[in-house]
């Protein structure tokens, strides 16, 4: 098997847990987007236009709510902003593709496609087929929220709430930050964030997730600076 | 504004979003503290995530027994540890839920 089919692979079954998780949020959002008045193609298509979860379902609820579009325009853009944390992360390992790989990629680049890619890179490192990881994992994401969505659409949501199948996401990120908390900057960061994302989680727009990770961010950098500058040059 | 040009304008600010840095970078000098940070935006943001799906039950901080996400949660992270898993850890975890969601 060549580096880009095991890579692409890999990236595949790294995503599998997350499909898991993801489906029932697929189902609803599917299932909310006919309720709020959209019809079926302008419900599935969002899946594929926008592609990033929480932001489709704030844009259900708002034209629900009969929001002008320019403010549901931006709220998009606001409940979207991490995605700019993400894009800066993984910039450094996808600095030498072309263009046409950086557009594909950054089109996948999902919350749930970032968390393995970026555990993957800053462990491996850059290796030339390493994109296909983020592709594998990307497209594997990408057709489980169209499939889901279309389900929604047509099936309603069927997933029983009790079947807490959407735990499998947070049970997956666990899995993936555990094994990143190698050192004192890192463990700070992580608690910090997470402190600061249970005190400012009213905060509107999903604003909650960014300020704790700019947060967890300063910390880590703060302590890594202060800890032993020589060795860390 | 028509539903398929909120859409529209939505999916392409989204998607410069999701460009922007992977576009930009090596086109500009990346300060090496901006470099160095970068490599806490997983720990930060995956636990911005995680806290308040297993701290928070109905929007309120719950540290009790009764907080069976909390419970699950924190045998995850035991069994993440141990194993550096994630099959295994999922399954832990989801596992456990059940089992507290039956049991208790």
């Amino acid at each position: 098997m060549s580096e880009q089919t095991k890579n692409f692979w890999a990236g595949v079954r790294a995503a599998l847990p997350l499909l898991i998780g993801v489906f029932p949020f697929g189902m609803i959002y599917g299932a909310l987007a006919l309720n709020a008045g959209l019809d079926k193609p302008a419900s599935q298509m969002m899946s594929s236009i926008v592609f990033a979860g929480s932001s489709q379902f704030v844009t259900t609820q708002l034209v629900h709510e009969a929001a002008p579009g320019f403010v549901i325009v931006l709220t998009i853009a606001v409940v979207n902003l991490r995605h700019m944390l993400y894009s800066a992360s993984l910039a450094p390992y996808l600095a030498s593709l072309s263009t046409r790989w950086k557009i594909l990629l950054s089109y996948l680049l999902t919350d749930e496609a970032y968390a393995p890619s970026i555990v993957k890179y800053e462990r491996d490192g850059v290796t030339p087929q390493a994109h296909w990881f983020l592709l594998g994992a990307g497209l594997a994401l990408w057709t489980n929220w169209q499939i889901s969505t279309a389900l929604g659409i047509f099936l309603g949501t069927a997933i029983p709430e009790s079947w807490s199948l959407d735990f499998a996401l947070p049970l997956t990120f666990i899995a993936m930050v555990v094994p990143v908390l190698k050192n004192r900057p890192a463990i700070a960061a992580a608690f910090s964030a997470g402190a600061v994302a249970l005190v400012a989680y009213s905060l509107p727009y999903r604003l909650g997730i960014i300020l704790a990770a700019l947060v967890g961010i300063a910390v880590g950098t703060f302590l890594e600076g202060r800890k032993s500058p020589e060795e860390t040059l | 504004m028509n539903i398929w040009l909120i859409m529209l304008f939505g999916g392409l600010i989204t998607f410069g979003m999701r460009f922007s840095f992977i576009y930009l970078f090596g086109k500009l000098h990346v300060p090496e503290t901006l470099r160095k940070a970068l490599h806490y935006v997983p720990p930060a943001v995956l636990s911005a995530i995680i806290f308040p799906e297993i701290f928070l039950r109905d929007r309120q901080l719950d540290l009790s027994l009764d907080n069976h996400r909390l419970l699950a949660g924190l045998l995850a992270v035991i069994v993440a540890y141990l194993t550096k898993n994630t099959l295994i850890t999922i399954l832990a975890g989801m596992l456990a839920l059940l089992l507290l969601q039956v049991l208790l």
